[in-house]
């Protein structure tokens, strides 16, 4: 390997060649972590409902796919920054007469705690179940709004 | 079983022969499956998918189910967390009886296809009366 003399922006390197090293790293992370099959999914925390959790300016939105769960079985409570989901997927049973050629689907209770990162309005919470999907739509509490700050000139 | 906890199950994603050539993904739905002398019955786990978006073809005992999923949530959406894909379903199974295609009937309930295949009633055996000419 030849000995070159270190030269600011030399090779359009500005800072040092360690932060480029590093930026390629990070570039390699964020390519295989989002593309190698993992698709970005969180590993599981080995509860029941898988959960999908996302925000946009004033509400977070708590997703999960609960198929065959009558929504009457439901059960939340908003305890300070938590959210508790509670519930139990029944499978009526199909009498005596019919035998099984498959049988995949499970039946039970769930119980979830979720840690929720922002205050949230706990007198606002509304929640929907449609086709098998249930949205908890949080509105944020207005401590945890993002407001816009003017900069004044003096 | 009413007692037990339910455990989480990844989502299988569709193995298939076939490419697909819709973007997005499909899974496998977990399905029961139950005969009694006069039907058989099909239960599939597809959440998200409404009635008008299942596509049921049966063919050469050859018996496919589809199911396109609506979008779940809005554009300025950010992910905190994400704990299951989003995709529609398919899956298909060969079907040994006869089915009556004419008595088939689907409905959706809270995410969950319950689908009823009637038996064809068997050719019955008839006399058949020779006369005489």
């Amino acid at each position: 390997m030849a000995v070159v003399r270190w030269k600011p922006g030399f090779f359009g390197w500005h800072r040092d060649p360690f932060s480029e090293m590093n930026r390629l790293r990070r570039e390699m992370d964020r390519i295989f972590g989002d593309y190698a099959g993992g698709r970005g999914i969180a590993p599981a925390a080995g509860v029941f409902p898988p959960l999908n959790i996302s925000e946009d300016d004033s509400n977070l939105y708590v997703r999960a796919e609960l198929p065959g769960v009558d929504p009457n079985d439901i059960e939340m409570t908003t305890k300070e920054n938590n959210l508790i989901l509670k519930g139990e997927r029944k499978i009526a049973p199909e009498g005596e007469k019919v035998s099984y050629h498959r049988r995949e689907r499970d039946a039970g209770k769930f119980r979830r705690i979720i840690s929720l990162p922002t205050l949230v309005d706990a007198d606002k919470v509304t929640a929907v179940c449609k086709n098998g999907v249930l949205t908890v739509t949080l509105p944020k509490a207005v401590e945890a709004k993002p407001r816009q700050v003017t900069v004044k000139a003096e | 079983m009413a007692d037990k906890d339910l455990q989480v199950r990844e989502k299988q994603e569709l193995q298939s022969e076939a490419e697909y050539t819709r973007p997005g993904l499909v899974f496998n739905p977990t399905v029961d499956i139950f005969e009694s002398e006069e039907e058989i019955t099909v239960l599939a786990d597809m959440p998200g998918v409404a009635s008008d978006g299942v596509t049921i073809d049966l063919h050469n005992n050859e018996l496919k189910i589809s199911g396109e999923v609506e979008k779940q949530g809005f554009e300025k959406e950010r992910y905190l967390l994400r704990e299951y894909d989003i995709g529609g379903f398919h899956r298909h199974f060969t079907i040994s009886d006869r089915i009556d295609q004419s008595k088939i009937s689907a409905s959706m309930k809270d995410g969950v296809l319950r689908l009823i295949l009637p038996k064809a009633e068997k050719a019955k055996p008839k006399r058949i009366e020779v006369k005489a000419g």
